[in-house]
This record gives C-alpha cells, sequence and structure tokens, in this order.
C-alpha cells in the first residue's frame, strides 16, 4: 500500500467518524466541534488530490468563520434534549426517505461519465503549476458572468439578512461619533479656582482651657 | 545544509565503522527526521522567545512606568520567566465540578496549536523555510483564524459566567478583524503577485529606490502604508492584546475565558498570546518591511535584518499597552467594520487602478 493511500484512508475513517458523531452527539457544542473536525478531514482528502487551495480555503471560511458563529450561537441557546427527541420515531420514516433521496441522487451523479476516475485529468502536474493561479485565471476569465453573478446574489443575501434583523427601536440610544470625537476639554471640565486649605472658623478658644 | 548534517553522521558513525549498516536501515526515515529537526529547530529558539518576552514586557513596562520591574531572580532578574515557568509547572491544574472537562482541557491545547503550527511557512531567510508551499499566505490566515477555537471552547466548557463573556466576545472580535487583516493582505497578494511568503520578500527588493540603493523606499509599507497600519493594528485586536484586550479584560470580566485555568493550562494561553504576537511581528516584517532584506543596499541581507524588524514590532506592542487606555467594545466593533474594512475596501481598488495605470511602480 502506497503511503498516501494510506494517508487516504487514515483520514477517510476520522471523517466518518467525525460526521456520525456530529449527528449522534447528544450535547449541540460537541455536535458543532465534531463537524470543524469533519471539516478538517475533508481539507486533508483535498490536499491528497493536489487542491490545495479549496483545501485552505476550506478551512479558512467554513472552520474559521462559519463554524465559530455557528458555535456562538450554539452555545447561547438553552436547548432542552427531551424537546428535541420528542417524536423523534415518527419523523424517522420522513427524514430515512430524504436521506435516501440523497444518497441516490449522489449516486446518480458520481456514477455518470463526468465524474469516474477517467474522466479527471492525470495526475502529473507540470513544474511550478499553481493551483490558486489557475482557479483565478479561469474564474476570471472563463467563468467571468457566473463568477459575478454569484456575487452580485451574495451581496443581495447579505444587504437582505441585515434587513430581515435590522429593528430599530424609537428609545434606542447611539453614540454619535463626530460629536464625541469634536469634543474640546472646555466642555467636559470646568476648572475652578479655590484657595488650597479653608480658613477655620475662628474660634474662641481660650488657651489653656478645659 | 542537509547534506552537511548527513555529512556529520557519516563521519561521526563512521567512527566505529557503522554507517553502512546504520544507512541501510534509516534512509527511508530520513525525510521524517530532517522534518523533525528542523521544526525542532525553529520551535525551540520560539519557545524561549515566548518565555523571554514576558521578562522584557514587565521591564520595558516597568521602566515606562518609572519603575525597576523583576530584578530578584538573576542578574537583573533575567531568570524570572524560569522561576515562573517553574511556579507554572509545580501547581495543580484545577478542574471546575461544574465544566466539560474533555472540552475543558483540550482548549490550552486548541489555542496553542495554531500558534505553532503557522511557522511551517514563515520565511527565516532566503531559503531558510520549513515548507516553501505557493499557498502560503492562505495557509497562514487558515491557522491564525482557527486559534480562536481555543478560546470559545475554554470559556464554553468552564461552565461560568466571566470566561463565557470572554469566549463571546472573543469570537466577535476575532472575526471582525480577521476581515480587516485579510483584507489588508489582498493589497500586498496583487502587488507582489504571489502567495509564497520567500515570494513576497523577493518582491519588495525590486524597483526604482532600490536600484537606487535606498532598498527600504521600495518595501510595501510604503505605497501600502494604510495597509500596514490596518494589518499591525488588526494584529493587535486579533491577538487580544492591549489596547484591545477586552477579551480578557482583567478590570471587567477579571481575565475572561482562562479565569478558571491554573497551572500550566493557563501557560499554554499565555505561551499562544506571545507566540501569537511573535507571530504577527515576523509577518508585519515579511509582508511590509522587507523580511530578511537590509534597508539600504551596500548592507548584505540576513536572518538579523528580520529579527531587528521584529524586535521592533514587538517593542511597539509592549509600548502600546503602557501607552494606551483600554478601548470601549463599541468602539473596537466601530474601528473593526467601519473603518478598518472599509478603508481597506478602497486601498484594493486604489492598488489595483494603481497597478493599470502608467505610474505602475512595481513591474
Amino acid at each position: 500500500m502506497e503511503f498516501t493511500t494510506f494517508v487516504f484512508y487514515v483520514l477517510g475513517a476520522i471523517l466518518l467518524f467525525a460526521a456520525l458523531a456530529t449527528i449522534t452527539a447528544r450535547n449541540p457544542v460537541h455536535a458543532a466541534l465534531f463537524l470543524v473536525l469533519a471539516f478538517f478531514s475533508a481539507a486533508g482528502l483535498w490536499l491528497l488530490l493536489q487542491a490545495e487551495f479549496l483545501a485552505i480555503v476550506l478551512i479558512m471560511v467554513y472552520v474559521g468563520a462559519v463554524m465559530v458563529l455557528f458555535l456562538f450561537v450554539v452555545m447561547m441557546l438553552d436547548i432542552d434534549i427531551a424537546r428535541l427527541r420528542h417524536r423523534f420515531w415518527s419523523y424517522l420514516p420522513l427524514g430515512g426517505m430524504i436521506g435516501l433521496l440523497m444518497v441516490a441522487e449522489m449516486a446518480l451523479v458520481l456514477s455518470g461519465k463526468y465524474f469516474s476516475a477517467e474522466a479527471l485529468p492525470g495526475q502529473a502536474m507540470p513544474e511550478g503549476y499553481s493551483n490558486t493561479k489557475e482557479l483565478g485565471r479561469l474564474l476570471f476569465t472563463e467563468y467571468v458572468y457566473p463568477f459575478e453573478l454569484a456575487s452580485v446574489i451574495l451581496l443581495v443575501g447579505i444587504i437582505a439578512a441585515i434587513m430581515l434583523t435590522l429593528r430599530s427601536r424609537k428609545d434606542t440610544k447611539y453614540p454619535r461619533v463626530s460629536e464625541q470625537l469634536a469634543v474640546r476639554r472646555d466642555e467636559r471640565v470646568r476648572l475652578v479656582k479655590m484657595a488650597a486649605e479653608k480658613e477655620a472658623p475662628a474660634e474662641e478658644s481660650q488657651p489653656g482651657g478645659q | 545544509m542537509e547534506a552537511a548534517i548527513l555529512n556529520f553522521f557519516q563521519w561521526f558513525w563512521n567512527l566505529f565503522g557503522l554507517w553502512d549498516a546504520i544507512w541501510s536501515w534509516f534512509q527511508p526515515l530520513w525525510p521524517l527526521v530532517w522534518a523533525l529537526l528542523r521544526i525542532v529547530a525553529i520551535l525551540v529558539p520560539l519557545i524561549l522567545g515566548i518565555a523571554w518576552l514576558p521578562y522584557f514586557e514587565r521591564k520595558v513596562i516597568a521602566y515606562m512606568h518609572v519603575r525597576i520591574g523583576p530584578n530578584r531572580v538573576g542578574p537583573a532578574g533575567f531568570l524570572q520567566p524560569i522561576a515562573d515557568g517553574l511556579k507554572l509547572l509545580f501547581k495543580e491544574i484545577i478542574v471546575p465540578a461544574k465544566a466539560n472537562k474533555r472540552l475543558y482541557l483540550l482548549g490550552p491545547i486548541l489555542a496553542i496549536a495554531p500558534a505553532l503550527v503557522a511557522w511551517a511557512v514563515v520565511p527565516f531567510a532566503e531559503g531558510f523555510v520549513l515548507a516553501d508551499i505557493d499557498a502560503g499566505m492562505l495557509f497562514i490566515l487558515a491557522t491564525t483564524s482557527i486559534g480562536i477555537y481555543g478560546i470559545i471552547v475554554s470559556g464554553w466548557a468552564s461552565n461560568s459566567k466571566y470566561p463565557f463573556l470572554g469566549a463571546m466576545r472573543a469570537s466577535a472580535q476575532m472575526i471582525s478583524y480577521e476581515i480587516a487583516m485579510g483584507m489588508a493582505l489582498i493589497t500586498v497578494l496583487m502587488v507582489s503577485n504571489s502567495l509564497n511568503l520567500s515570494d513576497i520578500v523577493r518582491a519588495q527588493e525590486e524597483g526604482r529606490f532600490a536600484r537606487m540603493g535606498l532598498d527600504f523606499l521600495s518595501w510595501n509599507f510604503l505605497p501600502l502604508l494604510p495597509m500596514f497600519l490596518v494589518y499591525f493594528i488588526s494584529g493587535v485586536a486579533e491577538t487580544n492584546r492591549a489596547p484591545f484586550d477586552v477579551v480578557e479584560g482583567e478590570s471587567e470580566i477579571v481575565a475572561g475565558h482562562m479565569i478558571e485555568y491554573s497551572g500550566m493550562a493557563f501557560a499554554l494561553f499565555f505561551l499562544a498570546e506571545y507566540g501569537n504576537m511573535i507571530l504577527v511581528s515576523f509577518l508585519a516584517s515579511i509582508f511590509f518591511l522587507g523580511g530578511w532584506l537590509s534597508p539600504v543596499g551596500f548592507l548584505p541581507d540576513g536572518h538579523l535584518w528580520l529579527a531587528a524588524k521584529v524586535s521592533f514590532l514587538l517593542f511597539c506592542f509592549l509600548w502600546f499597552r503602557a501607552t494606551f487606555p483600554r478601548y470601549r467594545y463599541d468602539q473596537i466593533m466601530r474601528l473593526g467594520w467601519k473603518v478598518f474594512v472599509p478603508l481597506a475596501f478602497v486601498w484594493i481598488l486604489v492598488v489595483g487602478l494603481w497597478m493599470m495605470s502608467p505610474f505602475n511602480i512595481w513591474q
């Protein structure tokens, strides 16, 4: 067995384990962390395919940003596991059918002529071949219109997400930063001139009194 | 380098006449051993640097406060890190009863591991780099973005209020500044036409000023000055250092995510923080200050220049801490999202137009 084959099986085993643990873990935070492990293993598999750009971007985007926000939300939620399990068995047939449908779809795609091993280009890449550069060149020449379209859709998504969650209340107070920055000392501080010592009230003290 | 070490081994074992026997079974293992040797050669100085950086921090800040600082252990307190390290080693690691034990212990490991992994692609001098990969900058961005898991996981697993608040603050702050950081690096990538860190340094070697012998004027920091500032300030925010240290703000949430940790588990967070400081200083030197290049034409290039630049940037970290009051949380968010991100977007556009115009200085 070649060394890369060995690495493939190790990463594949970790990936399958992590994916299974993601859906079986009782604690949602554990599940999210197992999903992170699954992303890492998937990135390792892509590295084996010499797709280093995709592998690193998978970690950067999904592990570094998406899953962090996911964890952020999951940790804040107070999830009642008993309620989640409620009616598990009545939902199982529907869920199982959808799962089978997805397996069938993926089988159809993967057995098609474009994804078979023969259709993939040979592994031998010329000296100095840069995966990143090739991908960039393709994206900005041949596929520039789909790429721009996708970015516009993303932009629409961003704006829509902000608009949906933006609730302005009348009694919310915001700092006016420009005013805060423009503030002068005289508006905040008042210097008062006063004597360092207060003169003691004149007492009629009688020397040697008591 | 590799051949010299192999020759040394050959000479050594030939003294006993054993070289051929050893090499016959050792040869397949050699690439692994060689990689391990190089990793050790990077990590040992790094760990020593991490150990003594807090000492210099305490000294520098002390002198800025007109105090003396640590002065009991060794001459001028120079052995203080050893005393601190020993103390932390002998302390008990306490696991809170209600903590999620596995994740609680995983947290510090998740914090330190990415801080060390990123060094794989950092070049120290021409050819002195562990992994000279083409996607080096991407690798750096990816590894630094996972450092946040250590903070979030430990904050959540501690099962206590202050660590959780620290974790929430950390996830919001670090994600915000990662965007500004990545955007600033896009301009570097544009002008150097490569993601490889060594190539980025080499790209700063050329230019009109470099031909006049004033190499330091052709480094990236001058044409990309706003991006240099954005990168370095984001780096300070990303490492959760003062004035952006609300994640562990001692006066508000009493050290945030690490409040429940003791002994070496706490020390790992500390090591990760200082390791990240050194990493950010190295990266800023490589991306913007010409890496190992010498500032003037008549002096030779070398790793000492890189060390000098890194030392200066590290001093800036300590200087900031002694000088600036802590930012308010909304001010941090405003600086990240409303100042740095738009500035970086505009500067990407400016650099793009600049490179297309006849005034292009990078060709």
